[in-house]
């Protein structure tokens, strides 16, 4: 088990870890000690995957992209976290950490949101469970998500606007987290991606892990091989990439392969190309690779798409891309705009903006004929409409 | 005994140390503002390290640090600065940063310049006691740097030891659980918080920071403590420009 678990400690090699100011110290330590006792109980498990089953829909479909395999002449399969209640693969982690939070006796939920699907799955499971929740949108993110805004205020949330630094989602997680400072006692912090500090990585890939574990089910219904060659994500913080790969992390036939935003090219000074521009450090208190400059100040990330414009990366994530487990790609907006128009036209399907960075690697990744490609298609396109049409073509 | 716990020792009580953020409101003034601070009396001076995240700051905190810092203010403009005035400062100087900007500078190198430059000691309040007590008590001591780590509030009993021993400067007891800025009353809650770790009879000096901001604040929390840190107060006083009337009104405003 090289990869899956972190140490005692949070760490996936030299990435992890809990860097944070005393005043989180009680409620994430208090979260590290029930966290895995929780996860293993029967009752959760049983509560989580019914709700798995009859609220969110899944199993979610695997299905074969004959139209595009054809066009990339290999097998694609793509793994429809879309067709999830709520439109993306953030709801599995929702739901677990919504159960965690009623064990916590927590009155009250805040989360941070970029593109908003995270935000919306909280704003969905706080309705269903009668819980307050807080979700913190950065100004510009609220800007071109406004769709999903509106979704969660017709849910009960509160949407506050993070002013600060990009007014994106690195500074709706700031102020998130000052939220939980002031309201330690009675608030859970559901983090939507594999990243903050020691447990919330782990957490949250092992309530994302149903993705893969559904998948080794299905490529093995559909090609008689119990693993596929390639599985592909997309990554902002890396929960949807986490998921998918979680139980073929230590099974070195299953390349595993991640999709970045270059935004407007990698060096063009407006990329969110985070394991390729970014240096070992410590955000949002984890130890990992970020964007920053030569005296620790963070970088502010730009892609079109609100969901991967983040300067950090989940630790294990970064552990796998340093030991060269997992390897990593970038695509540019307009490669992930074009393989948004493409999947539309060919499959009929329409990707959320995020998802497109794994499509538009496809011809990259070296994939033969005989190959079986999955792609984790994280997320539908509806929140994107207003920038599909906006998209003027280069 | 390294400066900053001879300063606290001498004073005996009412310590009262003053945190602004190094570069706010100019670069310029880093110098005047701290030997205004001296000639005010003050026993301790705490300069941030103004960071593009900082998480446990509110409002006035993160405004002074974004501001610092498209003033051009770095680390190494600072460390400079602190050279070259060093010799007319008798006040120990406290800075208080992120880990990060102390791990991408190179640890040794951050300690080694801070040395030079006439620090005394730091607050690090995202660098976990344990990492620290393995892999830099020692680079500390050798260079005489002091460290100070926070509790709170929901800090339990044997942290609360542990920050004690590995606190060579002070132990920094945040009031509440909040980030900085904050400008209540203090509560009664608080004060059974200040008793129960009074009561602890610890071998470090405690200061309490975390919205002291007036003559009741600081009177109230030095009750309960050695003395008391004010921050975003004195940084609201800076906002519009330094002048030494505003530091030496601010300061007397405080001690009263
Ligand atoms: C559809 C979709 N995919 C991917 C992401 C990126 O997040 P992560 O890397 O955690 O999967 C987001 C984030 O908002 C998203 O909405």
């Amino acid at each position: 088990m090289k990869y899956r678990n972190p140490d005692e400690q949070g760490f996936y090699g030299e990435f992890g870890g809990a860097y944070i100011p005393e005043m989180l110290y009680a409620n994430v330590e208090n979260l590290r000690r029930v966290y895995q006792d929780i996860l293993d109980d029967p009752t959760f498990l049983k509560q989580y995957h019914d709700l798995l089953r009859d609220y969110v829909g899944r199993p979610s479909p695997l299905y074969y992209a004959k139209n595009l395999s054809t066009k990339y002449n290999t097998n694609i399969y793509l793994k429809r976290e879309d067709l999830n209640h709520t439109g993306a693969h953030k709801i599995n982690n929702t739901i677990g950490q919504i159960l965690i939070a009623q064990r916590l006796g927590k009155k009250r939920i805040i989360a941070e949101t970029g593109a908003g699907q995270h935000g919306v799955a909280t704003a969905t499971v706080c309705a269903l469970m009668g819980l307050d929740c807080v979700v913190y949108m950065g100004a510009v993110d609220i800007e071109r998500q406004a769709p999903n805004v509106a979704r969660m205020k017709m849910m009960g949330a509160t949407v506050v606007p993070a002013e600060s630094g990009s007014k994106t989602l690195k500074d709706a997680t700031n102020e998130a987290i000052r939220d939980w400072i002031n309201n330690a006692e009675d608030t859970h912090y559901i983090i939507g991606s594999a990243i903050g500090p020691h447990p919330y990585p782990d957490m949250v890939t092992k309530l994302q892990a149903v993705v893969s574990e559904e998948i080794a089910k299905q490529i093995f219904e559909k090609t008689g091989k119990d693993y596929p060659d390639y599985v592909v994500a997309c990554v902002g913080g890396g929960s949807n990439a986490a998921g998918a790969f979680y139980y073929f992390l230590e099974d070195e036939r299953v390349k595993l392969i991640l999709a970045e935003a270059a935004g407007k090219g990698i060096d063009s000074g407006h990329s969110a190309a985070t394991s390729i521009l970014g240096k070992k450090g410590v955000i949002h208190g984890c130890m990992t690779l970020l964007m920053q400059d030569e005296f620790g100040q963070i970088e502010e990330p730009y892609s079109l798409s609100a969901g991967l414009d983040y300067p950090g990366i989940g630790p294990m994530h970064a552990h796998l891309i340093t030991t060269k487990r997992a390897k990593v790609y970038a695509a540019t907006d307009d490669e992930a705009m074009q393989a948004v128009y493409e999947l539309s036209k060919i499959e009929g399907i329409i990707p959320a903006l995020e998802t497109a960075h794994a499509l538009a690697i496809i011809p990259r990744i070296g994939a033969k004929p005989d190959d079986n490609v999955v792609i984790s298609l994280s997320g539908r396109g509806d929140k994107d409409l207003t920038t599909f049409m906006n998209y003027i073509p280069n | 005994m390294n400066k900053v716990r001879k300063a606290i020792e001498e004073k005996g009580s009412e310590v009262l140390n003053v945190y602004f953020t190094a570069g706010h409101p100019t670069v310029d003034k880093i110098v005047d503002i701290m030997q205004s601070l001296q000639e005010n009396g003050v026993d301790l001076i705490e300069l941030g390290l103004p960071y593009s995240d900082p998480l446990a700051d509110g409002l006035a905190i993160q405004k002074s640090s974004e501001i610092a810092l498209k003033n051009g203010l770095n680390l190494n403009i600072l460390f400079e600065i602190l050279k070259q005035s060093k010799n007319d400062l008798a006040t120990p100087v406290i800075m208080m940063g992120y880990y990060n900007q102390m791990l991408q500078y190179g640890d040794e190198k951050f300690l080694d310049k801070a040395a030079a430059a006439g620090v005394s000691g730091f607050i690090i309040p995202d660098l976990p006691m344990n990492q620290y007590e393995s892999q830099y008590l020692d680079k500390f001591k050798e260079r005489d740097l002091s460290m100070s780590f926070l509790i709170s509030p929901m800090t339990e009993g044997d942290r609360i030891r542990q920050a004690d021993r590995l606190s060579d400067g002070f132990v920094y007891m945040v009031s509440q659980s909040s980030i900085t800025g904050k400008t209540g009353e203090i509560s009664d809650q608080q004060i059974q918080y200040f008793n129960r770790v009074k009561d602890m009879e610890l071998e470090s000096p405690r200061l309490i920071g975390f919205g002291i901001h007036d003559h009741n604040s600081f009177k109230t929390a030095s009750a309960y403590a050695d003395g008391a840190i004010v921050g975003s107060a004195f940084i609201r006083t800076l906002e519009n420009g330094f002048s030494k009337e505003k530091v030496s009104s601010f300061i007397q405003s405080i001690r009263g």
